[in-house]
Formats: C-alpha cells, sequence, structure tokens
C-alpha cells in the first residue's frame, strides 16, 4: 500500500488546512404578517469556527436542532451563508471563500466537494437508473462519452462494493445499506477531495452501519479523502473521526482530537454527552450526568453562556457573559468558564 | 430416478422464473410502475376501455353514424328507436324493424312506431353516405349500413328528433364535440397550471405571492356568471368552429387554478428533496434540474389530476350549451342535443332524445374511475 495516507496529527507541521471555517453565521429570518416584516431570526448557526485538514476526518456533533446540518449545507453552499468565511484549498490555484462565490463560481469547485445524505430513500431519484443517478456527476461536469461514463460508473460501483451490473437497475431494486453506497458512489464519482457526510448511517439498521462505516473509512485511505463527518451518535464518531467537534444551539463549545475528548472532556455539555452513550458493560457504572430539559430555541437563546439553563455546574458568571472560545490545552479549544476547574469525567 | 430428477428440473425452473420476475422489477422503469399497478384496478381498466372506445367515435365519427346528422325530414318526425336485432328465424341476419306511420284521428299528427313483423335488413360495413377519413381518403363504409342501399328504408337507432334528424347518427358527431372540448381545455389549462404553477413554486417570493392571490381571485369568482358574462362577450357572428375554440379557451382560462396550485405544491415540496439537492451538488443548471428530476417526479400526477379535470370541463361545456350559452347550432355538441330535449312535452313524447344525457354520464364516470386508477398508481413508491 504505497498510496497508503499516514494519519496526520493537527497541527503537525505537514499537515494542510483544507477547508478552514471562520465565524460562520446562517440566520433564518422570522417573518410575520401581511408584508413579511423581519421580526426575528433563528440563529442555526451563530458564529462557527473550525478547520479540516486535508486527509483526516472531523466529527460535528450535537442534539437534534443544534445547527449541525445547517453548517454542513452552508459549506457545500445548499445554502447561503448570512455571514462568515469559509476557505477552500481547491487542487490547483488560490484559496477561495467558498461563502463569496456565485452559483456560476460554484460550479468548477463542485467535482471537489460533494455530500452523502442521511435518507437512502429521499436521496436518490426513484426515476433513474443506478447509472443516470452515479452517472449524472460525471455528465454534467463533462464527460460526454456514453461508453467512458458507463467504465468509470462500472469502476465506482465496484468500489463501493455493489455489482455493476446492477447498472440498469432502479433505486426500488436495493436496500437501505445498498442505496447508502449508491449514494457513496455518487458523491466519489467525481474524485471530491472534501466530502461532507451528513449522518450517513443513522437511517441505517445496526447491522449495515458498521459495513458502511467500514467502508468509509477503506474509501478515504484508498482515494486520501477527508471527510466532515456529521452525527449525533457517539460511538459512531468515536470509531471514524480523527477529531471532533460539538455544537450548542448554533456554536461549537469543544473540539479536540477524538482521543482527548473522549478521554477528558472539558466542557460539560460534552461531559453529559458522553455520559449517555452506553456502555455494553453491565458492572460499569457511569456518573450519570443526566442533560435536563430541551435544547434552547435558536430563535430565542438564553443569555451569557447558552448551555447555563440545563449545566450542573453553572454559577452567577454563566449566566451574565458568554465564554470566549479558548485553547486549553494545545489543540483543545473550549468555550466554558470553569473549564480549568472542573474535573469531568470522559469514557476511555 | 425420472420423478426425482423431473422434480429438481422443475424447481430448478421455478427458481429461474423467480428471479427473472425479480429481475424484470429491477430495470421497470416509473412507467412500467405506474402501468403495473393501473392493470390491476380492473373498473379503471374497463373505463380506459370505454373511453379509448369514445375518443374512436372522436376520430371517425362518419364511420359509426348511419346517417347525414343535418338531413332534416319534415314527415319522418319523432320516429321512436329501432333495435337492432342480430338473429332471424334463419340465423345470423341483422335486421331492424320497421317503422310505420298512422295518422292520429284526434290530434291529426303522424304518429310512428316499430312494426317488428316488418324487417329491414342491415349488414355491418356496408355503404352509406359518402365520407373521408381524417381528411386523408374518401369512403362509403359505415359501421352499419342497408342490405339493399337502393331501398327507401332508414335505421333510426335512437329515432329522430322533431326535424326527423337521425339522432344516432348526431349523437356520433355531438360525441366528437363534447369530448373535444374537454381534452383541448384540459390540454390548455395543463399547459397554463404547470407553467404559472412552476413558476410560482420555483421561484417564490412575491412572484408567487401575487400568482397565489391572482389564483383565490380566480377561485372565488362564481363560476357559471362568469362563463355567462364571457360567452355572452362573443361575438354573434363568429363561425361554429371560432365559438368552439373560444370556449374552451374560456373553460380553461378558469380551471388551470386547481393545477397551477397542485404544481406549484409539488414545485415547493420538491425543492426540499434531497435529490434535487444532490443533482444541483453535482452541478447540475437549473434547467436540467427542473426538466430531468423535478417535472418528471410529479408528471404522473399531473396526468392523473388533468383526467379527472375533463369531465368538470365536459360537463361546464354541456351545461353552457344547453342554456344556450355555448356551442351554438349548426355545431352539434351533447348539450346542443339536450336542448331539443328542455320541455317536458318532448320528454314524454320522444325519450329517446335524452340520450346525450347518458353519454354524458357514461363519458364523466369513465374519465372518473381512470382518473382514480391513476391517481392510485402515480406514485408506484409509496409507502
Amino acid at each position: 500500500m504505497t498510496n497508503h495516507p499516514t494519519i496526520q496529527l493537527p497541527n503537525h507541521p505537514t499537515t494542510q488546512r483544507l477547508l478552514e471555517v471562520k465565524n460562520l453565521h446562517k440566520y433564518f429570518p422570522i417573518r410575520k404578517g401581511f408584508f413579511r416584516k423581519t421580526i426575528g431570526n433563528v440563529r442555526a448557526v451563530d458564529d462557527v469556527s473550525f478547520f479540516v485538514n486535508e486527509g483526516e476526518t472531523l466529527g460535528l456533533v450535537g442534539e437534534s436542532g443544534c445547527g449541525k446540518t445547517t453548517t454542513a449545507r452552508c459549506i457545500l453552499r445548499a445554502l447561503t451563508p448570512t455571514s462568515g468565511e469559509m476557505l477552500f484549498r481547491p487542487k490547483a490555484g488560490q484559496t477561495v471563500d467558498l461563502a463569496k462565490l456565485s452559483r456560476q463560481g460554484l460550479r468548477p469547485l463542485r467535482p471537489q466537494m460533494q455530500m452523502i445524505f442521511q435518507d437512502p430513500y429521499g436521496s436518490l431519484n426513484p426515476r433513474m437508473t443506478l447509472f443516470d443517478i452515479v452517472g449524472e456527476p460525471l455528465l454534467v461536469n463533462g464527460m460526454k462519452n456514453r461508453k467512458e461514463r458507463t467504465e468509470r460508473v462500472a469502476e465506482i460501483l465496484r468500489l463501493v462494493g455493489l455489482r455493476p451490473e446492477y447498472m440498469q437497475r432502479y433505486p426500488h431494486a436495493f436496500s437501505g445499506g445498498q442505496r447508502q453506497r449508491i449514494g457513496i458512489a455518487r458523491a466519489l464519482a467525481l474524485h471530491p477531495r472534501l466530502v461532507v457526510a451528513d449522518e450517513p448511517v443513522s437511517a441505517l439498521d445496526v447491522s449495515v452501519q458498521a459495513q458502511i462505516l467500514n467502508l468509509l473509512l477503506e474509501l478515504q485511505k484508498r482515494l486520501h479523502l477527508t471527510y466532515l463527518f456529521v452525527a449525533h451518535n457517539l460511538s459512531v464518531v468515536k470509531h471514524i473521526s480523527d477529531r471532533v467537534a460539538v455544537m450548542y444551539v448554533g456554536k461549537i463549545v469543544e473540539t479536540a482530537t477524538t482521543q482527548a475528548l473522549f478521554n477528558s472532556p472539558k466542557h460539560p455539555y460534552t461531559a453529559a454527552l458522553l455520559a449517555a452513550v452506553p456502555v455494553p458493560d453491565p458492572r460499569v457504572r457511569t456518573g450519570n450526568v443526566e442533560l435536563k430539559g430541551e435544547v434552547p430555541s435558536p430563535a430565542n437563546p438564553p443569555s451569557g453562556c447558552y448551555f447555563h439553563p440545563r449545566c450542573g455546574y453553572a454559577v452567577d458568571i454563566c449566566r451574565v457573559q458568554a465564554p470566549v472560545f479558548r485553547e486549553i490545552v494545545p489543540s483543545h479549544f473550549v468555550s466554558c468558564h470553569r473549564a480549568d476547574e472542573l474535573k469531568l469525567q470522559g469514557i476511555a | 430416478m425420472t420423478e426425482n430428477s423431473s422434480t429438481q428440473v422443475l424447481a430448478q425452473e421455478l427458481e429461474k422464473a423467480a428471479t427473472q420476475a425479480e429481475e424484470r422489477v429491477s430495470v421497470a422503469s416509473n412507467w412500467q410502475l405506474v402501468w403495473w399497478r393501473f392493470k390491476k384496478n380492473r373498473l379503471a381498466l374497463f373505463s380506459a376501455a370505454v373511453l379509448i372506445f369514445f375518443y374512436l367515435i372522436v376520430l371517425i365519427p362518419d364511420f359509426f353514424a348511419t346517417q347525414d346528422p343535418e338531413a332534416t325530414e319534415a314527415r319522418l318526425v319523432f320516429i321512436p328507436a329501432q333495435a337492432l336485432n342480430l338473429f332471424d328465424e334463419s340465423g345470423l341476419h341483422p335486421w331492424v324493424p320497421a317503422v310505420v306511420g298512422k295518422r292520429n284521428p284526434v290530434t291529426l299528427r303522424m304518429e310512428w312506431q316499430v312494426d317488428p313483423t316488418k324487417k329491414v335488413y342491415v349488414r355491418f360495413f356496408g355503404s352509406g353516405f359518402k365520407y373521408s377519413i381524417l381528411g386523408l381518403f374518401r369512403t362509403d363504409i359505415h359501421l352499419l349500413g342497408l342490405e339493399d342501399p337502393k331501398s327507401e328504408d332508414k335505421i333510426y337507432l335512437l329515432g329522430t328528433d322533431r326535424l326527423g334528424r337521425d339522432q344516432w347518427s348526431r349523437m356520433m358527431y355531438s360525441t366528437r364535440t363534447s369530448m373535444t372540448v374537454g381534452l383541448v381545455a384540459v390540454a390548455l389549462s395543463v399547459i397554463l397550471g404547470v407553467l404559472l404553477g412552476g413558476i410560482s413554486g420555483y421561484f417564490g417570493g412575491w412572484i408567487d405571492l401575487i400568482i397565489q392571490r391572482l389564483i383565490e381571485l380566480l377561485q372565488s369568482l362564481p363560476t357559471i356568471p362568469i362563463w355567462l358574462a364571457m360567452t355572452a362577450a362573443l361575438p354573434q357572428d363568429w363561425r361554429p368552429d371560432q365559438v368552439f375554440f373560444a370556449i374552451t379557451i374560456i373553460l380553461a382560462f378558469i380551471g388551470w387554478t386547481t393545477l397551477g396550485r397542485e404544481v406549484r405544491g409539488r414545485f415547493l415540496s420538491l425543492r426540499e428533496e434531497d435529490f434535487v439537492l444532490a443533482a444541483d451538488l453535482a452541478g447540475c443548471s437549473r434547467f436540467r434540474i427542473i426538466t430531468r428530476h423535478m417535472v418528471p417526479a410529479f408528471m404522473s400526477h399531473i396526468i392523473a389530476t388533468s383526467t379527472l379535470a375533463i369531465p368538470v370541463m365536459i360537463v361546464s361545456e354541456t351545461s353552457l350549451s344547453f342554456l344556450g350559452l355555448g356551442i351554438r347550432p349548426p355545431a352539434i355538441s351533447w348539450g346542443v342535443l339536450l336542448q331539443e330535449a328542455q320541455n317536458i312535452q318532448t320528454i314524454a313524447q320522444a325519450p329517446w332524445l335524452l340520450t346525450p344525457g347518458l353519454f354524458v354520464i357514461l363519458a364523466v364516470l369513465a374519465f372518473n374511475l381512470v382518473g382514480d386508477g391513476l391517481r392510485d398508481a402515480a406514485d408506484p413508491y409509496g409507502h
């Protein structure tokens, strides 16, 4: 395996940043009345900054409605961000800010960043054959020759573990796991560098989840892919990610290497999420810091630290002042006033 | 040994057949799946056959007619329907009973009755008046003709009206008008509905706002007075075919709103579908996304909805013409024919003049059943 990329540590001198997101905001206006006056904003993504190194997997986790998917869709410009920068380093040429590009300007970059969807049913057009689904990205990006396309589609189908003979079949002939493989094949058809996977296994049976995750890991090695992996299942994230970013109500509250984050979380929210991970050992007793209450509405977030109403460690300052996102140990970022003093329990 | 091997062979054959069937489903396109589901609905299938027959009449009404629909005969008014008999004593030999007239000594009117003892022999594909098929070639072959073309007898399968015109032949020609009005009006409203609904749903914003308010306005208008006003505004000296097209446009102008809303709704929901986003992220152009991904996704629904819209158009045209505001004589439609049956005296004297009503019921029912069947079959992927 000569092209086996070594997993590079963050901040290693040779690592290169493929994507750097700076102060990303995405507000959805709330309109009301006949004249549709804006009376407020849903702050789905509220000042998010992170980076993804080439060849690594960044896991983006959080509860439902915390803005993970919105962040992912902003990066691929399925949504136009309200403000912020998304610096992407293309295969050739200058780093570009994806947030500023027009629809036309984005087209040449499309082949380099692709998406894997959560729902293996809704994401495949039921009226197209496998050949049309996987071949469409090739066709619209200039591969007009049908024979050439057929060969390429066959190659990709083999790559994701499907038989090329299935090419003339329609999606209804396949199971959920197979459909997800089709979705992966479509995403990889154009040799992308960045793959945004939006909960790619959460709609699948547990038995199939592992197969798809291992396929994703294998493809990463073979094709030198970079993943932004959105998920809410921490065991899945632990399995696949090199680094993890934790989101809460539109903000990133903690980011660290997977090992550091799982062993010694610095944010009470991360600790609470880790405590909720089921441990397959009946003798292990977790600290059981159960999360109380609901995720606050991003249209009307709490004062100070957004997490304080649910936080067991909240003190007065948490109620009034928003914490700063800071590097507490090298390459371990957290936004919590009490991060230095708290001793939070992780999972090994 | 032979028995054993033959069961083995049978099992292999069965297995092969099963995998072949599975393979057939795997590569079946959307339209094939829709057809397979539609086929299971016997009633809809039968209705579809009825409609095909109706449109056969639309194509060549002259072939089904037995006489010139415009030929009047002052003496032969209100002749009752002559039933077609296939057999006589000697075997297969189709005939209709002759009619005999008697002057009523009180009212001094001629009164016609069928006399089953006197037979007028007819034959299928016999000759009659000359006509041209679709303007291509001329012929005089009709579905039903007199066995002896030179005889004075006539076939009145559905009797005659107050001017002695053959009701059956008039029915055939009116079927052409009425069924075409429905089809053309719906075709026009589909074009309007898909265009305006699509624009409304795809672009959204203030364009959507304007189109939606326009639809609400059109839907809030009471239809009958609007039709009356619009048809009354048509110039009196227009030719029948001009009136015909004006009527279809008027019907379509009011009728597109429901379709427009449906298309808009489809566009709105499809815009959020993952496979549309996937096409966008793959770098497809907007035109390609609309034509390859969005329109095919709701095409079967549009066809089902428009099939259900055709009977509404047919009934609208019939009622307008019945009121004397739609298609005007000498052009004939079912509504025009029903005008003849507007008073109780006529109905009492010549109930066969109500037969266009039966045709309307039959056509409307058939369209509705086919439309329902299509609607059920339209989404073969539904869970």
